[in-house]
């Protein structure tokens, strides 16, 4: 076999080859539009988060609009506190309500932000004052039977 | 006569288990034998070159073929189970994820053990059944430098450019089939897989898996070759060893690989 004609073919392999890993990452992986850097950080109090996750999505109006960057617990007021890295093209009212939904009976947990009235903007840090924890279906029930028992009780 | 057969038995397996264990010594002298001729090798790239262009370019057409229809039948099939619950829109991320994560990395590393481990085998067992080794040491050519650490890291480079190519010819076929054969809106097909593959947890780690599956395959190749018996009987029982020796131990390497990688997420 002749070298150039080697050549040629390592170099139509590597190419390709090159070519299957750069798709992967930028068209599969999606590397150009995820990239942390580009969003900007609020920060969120709940009361409960339920089955939120991190790296779960950010709707506002059903629109993905970031990420949830990370979970933790304050300590001194027992609240969990939920980072989102928000794409920087948009921007959300300073008395916006984040909340915990749940797309449909079973599907992902995703936080929900919807835009107030008020004319400044969130900047990079801030944090998002109402906020609506996740409901937590166990709690909705036994209130449920709690308030049916005190009823029974109540009409005899 | 009992206690003769017993004797005999344990005999047998004592010899069963020096030999073994004397292969496993031989094999790790081996590897770091290789590993130190690398440079050596790796400055005649020429001979890489031929490595990589028989290891890696003629393993192409099996490579693209085979990941075409993995990801067509993985379409069709994910997409039953998954419309069941209602979720079809997620056809692209399991399947993207099953590529990346997992069927990319091993397929693609068996299909290299049977197609390119077993002629790298073959090619050292016969150069050394026809005393072509031999000839070399005695033209003061180091066949380590010459002959194995080329097909060595032809393996290794070629391993991960395959992988790639089969997932990414996966996600294709099932694009093909989801999109256009089911009918699935293109737009929830790219934009959930998008939003569900992570380039450093998935598309990093499958890299990874495939350049260690490279390494696997490699290795087990060369060795084989080279510690066959050197007759047409011992060229063909290490061909043999080297498609189920790499193929196992891809598997097993797998499982290990994938504890690592993957225990914490979502968590």
């Amino acid at each position: 076999m002749n070298r150039s004609t080697i050549d040629l073919w390592v170099g139509i392999f590597v190419a390709l080859g090159l070519g299957a890993i750069l798709f992967l990452s930028l068209k599969v992986g999606n590397l150009l539009t995820t990239s942390h850097s580009e969003g900007y950080r609020i920060e969120a109090a709940f009361d409960n988060i339920g089955g939120l996750k991190v790296r779960a999505p950010v709707k506002a109006a059903g629109v993905a609009v970031g990420r949830v960057e990370a979970i933790r617990l304050d300590s001194t007021t027992f609240e969990a506190v939920v980072t989102l890295s928000i794409d920087r093209q948009y921007a959300f009212t300073k008395d916006t309500i984040a909340s915990i939904l749940t797309s449909g009976l079973l599907g992902e947990v995703y936080v929900g932000l919807d835009s107030g009235g008020d004319p400044q903007a969130i900047s990079e840090g801030g944090r998002v004052m109402k906020t609506q924890s996740a409901v937590v279906l166990e709690k909705l029930i036994s209130q449920f039977l709690f308030d049916k028992a005190a009823q029974g009780g109540g009409g005899k | 006569m009992p206690a003769s057969t017993i004797a005999d038995g344990l005999r047998r397996v004592g010899a069963g288990t020096r030999r073994a264990v004397t292969r496993l010594g031989f094999a790790s002298r081996f590897t770091f034998a290789v590993l130190g001729h690398s440079v050596e090798g790796l400055r005649r790239i020429r001979l890489t070159l031929r490595e990589i262009y028989f290891a890696g370019a003629l393993s192409l057409v099996i490579i693209l073929v085979s990941g075409l229809f993995v990801g067509m039948v993985l379409a069709l099939q994910g997409y039953d189970i998954l419309q069941r619950y209602g979720a079809s829109e997620s056809l692209g991320v399991m399947v993207a994820l099953s590529l990346l994560r997992e069927l990319g990395p091993v397929v693609a590393g068996l299909l290299f053990a049977s197609r390119a481990g077993s002629a790298i085998t073959a090619e050292i067992g016969l150069m050394k059944a026809t005393d072509q080794l031999s000839a070399m040491e005695m033209m003061a050519v180091d066949p380590l430098a010459r002959v194995v650490a080329p097909r060595f890291w032809g393996g290794v480079i070629s391993m991960p450019l395959l992988a790639a190519l089969f997932s990414t010819l996966g996600v294709f076929g099932a694009y093909l089939v989801g999109v256009k054969l089911i009918g699935l809106d293109p737009g929830a097909f790219w934009g959930n897989m998008q939003a569900g593959v992570d380039f450093r947890e998935d598309v990093v780690n499958g890299i990874i898996k495939s350049f260690v599956f490279g390494l696997i395959v490699s290795l087990v190749a060369v060795f084989e070759g080279y510690d066959a018996a050197p007759t047409a009987e011992g060229v063909s029982s290490a061909t043999t060893r080297t498609v189920v020796g790499s193929s196992l131990s891809i598997l097993a390497a797998d499982f290990v690989l994938t504890v690592f990688m993957f225990r914490g997420v979502g968590v």
